[in-house]
């Protein structure tokens, strides 16, 4: 592996590709940044120094309220009393903690059941994504059919439209297939599948693909490889990083769906935990109980989200490059 | 040995030759396999992307609620969306919410992105708490902040407003304050990711101008207003265009907040799709106010993209 990394930093100056084996290198070190607007001797000046820290401990407890406030709120509420959050909020930090409150949105009010159905439906929908788009990206980019621009033409074309103009006609294929006739209603097929059919992650994945040096896959191809060897053995491997980028970044996105499953899950045993609260808060479930099932709706994200930071942010960015 | 197909039987002997189209050799060159990898991709864009889209187009023209058989009635859907009473509504609310976001949550992210990029240190645990409300479930998110909105003297935001001896507030109950309540909280949940966009394109930056407008005198604001924003014209004027077709199709927000309340104050166009097809189940109806939606949001990324350009070029 590190020969090929190696060759990788030395034969490509795309961004992507040797980015990520300079990253893996360089481990945990902090990145000496470059200068920004402020420069070093700016630094050194006390009037710079005195208004960098004042904006800096402003930003970061605007930050703190604002990012882990009602993170950090909705944790102690999980675990306080109805009544006590209604009518002083803010107080109850000085109550006692009531563990009961889990056991009861997760029994009670079914969210263990509901958090599964989301965590399969994410699951799902990412491999979904990554199988479409992974062998059309690698279609586009690596086999190049002479009707390849045509595809890609035609796939790039639906980024332009925008979603909302087919919402109701794919809610009717969803209702019945056409030619095949089938409904995939209230089957978690009819999340999965439309998943799949995103332009924006062909794109990603078919960029990368692209900054793979062509003579590794020609030197693969002599040694007798075959177009899934290639993939399996060449391509993925070495586009570990953006396919991480890719999951992640549609593990979140389906977490955060709304509508769609909605839509086409009318089935209580099997709508997402998004569907499911809601409805929760209309019922006549203990607030408490409410606000202990959207802590532990919240936290599974987040928590994901802290462990995996680093990919997260510079996936964020990179995908924001490829919108640009 | 080699089976040939002749494509074109007028032209000259030599230009045969090299137009035979011969299967063992499409087959050995991989055509093949291409058609396999294509398969997926194809039937599930096929499915779920290009046919809803050609789908949409002529279920504007149709009658049809899924019980009687679908009637063909030409423009009939849209004559009939656009004399809605309500329309005019509920565009100038979606457009509202449009303008208020674009004035509210626009500034904040570029301002956080260019000092956060200032940081030598902790700048990782400031993109961490940035980026924090962009995973946050919007599902979850809004019943915590309907909650935090709650209008009594004992809601969260009235009782930390009335520490300094501001409010009480009705936010979400009253005409005049639920959208921009809604819109407070859209920049909340948005502002972290942007930020960490434009964070990436700051990395962009050519930094010898800086360099150059030190010798002439620059402060840190003009070097700030006169090289590092011009630098970011193109990512910014496309993140403000992804920001309008965004909120223009905003449904989770006003939907769970006020569902389109009170007094119609928070209704939008996608509410109303929602409700054409999905409370009255006239989906041409709604497709056809879609489609209004899709070529209003066309029309616009054109002329912004023309006029972007113009200025990106002086």
């Amino acid at each position: 592996m590190s020969v090929i990394d190696d060759s990788l930093v030395v034969s490509t100056t795309e961004q992507t590709l040797a980015g990520a084996a300079v990253d893996r290198k360089r481990g945990k070190q902090a990145t000496p940044k470059e200068r920004g607007v402020i420069s070093v001797a700016d630094r050194r000046r006390p009037a710079v120094r005195v208004w960098m820290w004042v904006i800096q401990i402003l930003i970061f407890v605007g930050l703190i309220v604002a990012g882990l406030g009602p993170l950090v709120w909705s944790a102690k509420a999980s675990v306080s009393g109805s009544q006590a959050i209604i009518s002083n909020p803010m107080g109850i930090f000085f109550t006692p903690n009531q563990w009961g409150n889990f056991a009861t949105a997760w029994n009670g009010a079914q969210i263990g059941l509901d958090l599964g159905n989301t965590a399969f439906l994410a699951v799902g929908s990412t491999i979904a994504t990554l199988f479409v788009s992974g062998t059309g990206a690698y279609l586009l980019s690596v086999l190049r059919p002479k009707w390849g621009p045509i595809l890609n033409g035609a796939i790039l074309a639906t980024l332009f439209l925008p979603g909302i103009i087919s919402l109701v006609p794919l809610y009717l294929t969803i209702l019945k297939l056409p030619v095949i006739g089938v409904s995939l209603q209230n089957t978690f097929w009819a999340v999965w599948l439309p998943a799949g059919a995103s332009a924006f992650n062909v794109i990603v994945l078919k960029n990368f693909f692209d900054s793979i040096p062509r003579e590794l896959i020609e030197a693969a191809k002599i040694d007798g490889a075959g177009p899934i060897r290639v993939l399996t053995t060449v391509v993925l491997p070495l586009s570990r990083p953006i396919i991480g980028v890719v999951a992640l970044l549609t593990v979140v996105a389906s977490w955060k769906d709304y509508l769609w499953p909605m839509l086409v899950l009318t089935d209580p045993k099997l709508q997402p935990v998004s569907v499911a609260l809601p409805t929760l808060a209309k019922g006549p479930t203990p607030f408490a109980v409410q606000m202990a099932a959207v802590f532990l709706t919240v936290i599974i994200p987040v928590v994901l989200f802290v462990v995996f930071q680093k990919q997260f942010l510079r996936g964020v960015g990179t995908a924001g490059g490829v919108k640009g | 040995m080699t089976k040939t197909i002749e494509l074109s039987a007028g032209a000259g002997a030599s230009a045969v030759r090299r137009k035979r189209f011969s299967v063992t050799k499409w087959y050995r060159s991989g055509g093949l396999s291409a058609v396999l990898f294509g398969i997926p991709i194809v039937l599930i864009f096929l499915y779920f992307s290009w046919g809803p889209i050609v789908q949409g187009v002529f279920l504007s023209l149709e009658k049809t609620n899924l019980v009687a058989p679908a009637k063909w009635v030409g423009l009939g859907n849209f004559a009939y969306v656009l004399s809605d009473p309500t329309l005019p509504q509920a565009a100038l609310n979606t457009l509202y919410f449009a303008v208020l976001a674009l004035i509210v949550g626009f500034p904040i992210p570029i301002l956080l992105a260019v000092f956060i990029n200032e940081l030598r240190r902790w700048d990782w645990l400031y993109n961490t708490l940035a980026y924090l409300p962009a995973v946050v479930p919007p599902v979850a998110a809004i019943l915590l902040w309907k909650f935090f909105y709650e209008p009594s003297k004992t809601g969260i935001f009235n009782t930390m407003l009335g520490w300094i001896g501001i409010g009480p507030f009705p936010w979400l109950n009253s005409e005049a304050m639920a959208m921009p309540s809604i819109v407070l909280y859209a920049t909340w949940a948005g502002a972290g990711a942007t930020a960490i966009i434009y964070i990436a394109a700051l990395g962009t930056v050519r930094t010898e101008l800086y360099e150059a407008a030190e010798i002439d005198g620059a402060t840190i604001w003009r070097r700030i207003w006169h090289i590092t924003l011009p630098q970011m014209r193109n990512i910014i004027f496309t993140m403000m265009l992804l920001q309008l077709i965004g909120t223009f199709q905003l449904f989770t927000e006003p939907f769970l907040f006020t569902g389109g309340g009170p007094n119609n104050a928070t209704q939008t166009i996608l509410l109303k799709i929602y409700n054409y097809a999905f409370v009255n189940g006239d989906y041409g109806a709604a497709t056809a106010l879609s489609v209004l939606l899709a070529v209003f949001l066309g029309l616009l990324s054109f002329v912004y993209y023309f006029v972007t350009k113009k200025w990106s070029r002086s």
